[in-house]
């Protein structure tokens, strides 16, 4: 009989292991919380650097699980129990899955603008999200602001939650940098007219083909790109949105209205990675994201003999970083089952 | 003489082989967050003196860093001490703590 894997999660990362490992031949069961699969996927409708629609990365993901994986939608898990080397997953309607192995791939929370107070948002009507401007662009409306205006002037505000110690976010989220080029390319495409200007403490543009969209933000679309961190925004009598910053290239203190200031939020370990990671003992590393047993050589191995991670659930991660690491996951998993020891393996190397 | 309109410049590049470091030695030695600073500007965005003079924090701590002192102990003169840059920066350098071993260590060496 085909041993049997439980995949937690069915965003990018679930979806692609699960796949990889149904292939493989073994019983894959994918519990997802949501009646739909897909995960943060479903709410970005262009995807950087390529500009591709989300929509066909998740037709191909779907194809993966379709036939050959169980997708159990709405899985509200209450205990995962360990009976020797196996484990029991129970859900709160009364069903259970066994499994040999466990594979964890329950993402990220965008991080909760509302506790960067001073940046205004959930105060003043303009400041929106990266979220949110990105659902504006799925909704394929026209762009207006949350007071009705066309808007001249947007402001993008990079590291919103990350590379921040006052909201105890000190890594880099990854993805925010190339995801305010695309969507400042983006909003330039629909609003010709619009003056836009990225505020921004350092620009990492580290993946292929990021720095040609950057170049092409500047050339092509004119996008404005200062060197200064939002100190504060606050709102004018006309609603429009003041922020401060210091022009740090210029040396000087730098004030702007602009109509919407849009919020780049950086990445959180999600609510479920907290939970499930809590209720079954799953060590957690200082950023808060799963703890992976070694930084280099076993990054989808937990500190649970036969429990494993893949995506953002472990660090922030781009769509192709996650897609590569649920397949490095399927592999590490499947090497587990076949008693292929990775552990012993790399152990003995660092000895 | 005949005047060509020539003359010789003073050098202003910043020579890192015989910069003075003691002041900002003196500074990282008592507020060890002082060398964390990644440049951001938020304390200057913030700063109220940054509105009305030409202080900026931002570039002071950085020139002391790289040994260019000559007008530090002016410019650290108009800090009011209000805190709203130890308050924004995301870096949790205790800026506060900076300017006053600044100003003990312009006492000390300077």
């Amino acid at each position: 009989m085909a041993k049997k894997v439980v995949v937690i999660g069915g965003g990018i990362a679930g979806m692609e292991s699960s796949a990889y490992l149904a292939e493989m031949g073994y019983d894959v069961t994918l519990l997802e919380k949501e009646d739909c699969l897909g995960g943060h996927l479903r709410n970005w409708e262009r995807l950087f650097p390529t500009m591709r629609l989300g929509q066909e990365v998740l037709d191909f993901l779907k194809l993966g699980v379709d036939t050959k994986v169980n997708v159990i939608r709405n899985a509200n898990i209450t205990k995962v129990n360990r009976i020797e080397k196996r484990f029991q997953v129970e859900l709160d309607r009364g069903a259970s899955f066994n499994a040999d192995a466990l594979l964890i791939t329950t993402g990220y929370d965008t991080f909760d603008a509302t506790k960067k107070e001073e940046y205004g948002y959930g105060i003043y009507d303009n400041v929106i999200t990266s979220a949110e401007l990105e659902k504006m662009f799925m909704e394929g409306k026209n762009i207006i602001t949350p007071t009705g205006k066309v808007p001249k002037k947007i402001g993008i505000i990079h590291c919103v939650g990350s590379r921040d110690e006052k909201v105890g976010n000190v890594y880099c989220s990854k993805v925010c940098c190339v995801t305010a080029v695309k969507q400042a390319i983006e909003l330039k495409e629909k609003l010709p007219e619009v003056e836009i200007y990225c505020f921004y403490m350092d620009l990492r543009m580290y993946g292929m083909h990021f720095e040609a969209l950057y170049k092409e933000a500047q050339e092509k679309h004119a996008i404005n790109f200062i060197r200064g961190r939002l100190s504060e925004a606050s709102e004018n009598m006309d609603q429009t949105v003041m922020i401060k910053v210091e022009d740090t290239l210029a040396g000087k203190p730098l004030k702007l209205s602009v109509d919407l200031l849009v919020l780049m939020v950086g990445f959180v370990p999600s609510k479920g990675t907290k939970e499930i990671g809590k209720m079954m003992g799953l060590e957690f590393g200082t950023n808060g994201f799963y703890k992976t047993k070694d930084q280099h050589t076993m990054t989808n191995v937990s500190n649970i003999q036969g429990v494993f991670f893949a995506g953002s659930c472990t660090a922030p991660k781009t769509i192709t970083n996650t897609i590569t690491d649920a397949r490095a996951a399927a592999t590490t998993v499947a090497s587990y089952l076949e008693s292929y020891d990775l552990e012993i393996r790399t152990k003995a190397f660092f000895q | 003489m005949v005047d060509f309109g020539y003359k010789i410049q003073a050098d202003r590049q910043i020579n890192l082989d015989i910069t003075n470091k003691a002041l900002a030695n003196f500074v990282k030695k008592h507020e060890n967050s002082f060398n964390t600073c990644i440049g951001c500007g938020t304390c200057t965005a913030t700063c109220s003196t940054a509105k009305f003079t030409d202080f900026n924090f931002r570039r002071l701590q950085l020139f002391i860093r790289r040994g260019e002192t000559a007008n530090v102990k002016a410019e650290i003169a108009k800090c009011m001490l209000c805190g709203k840059c130890q308050l924004a920066c995301p870096r949790g350098v205790n800026t506060r703590n900076v300017i006053m071993m600044i100003k003990k260590g312009l006492e000390a060496h300077v």
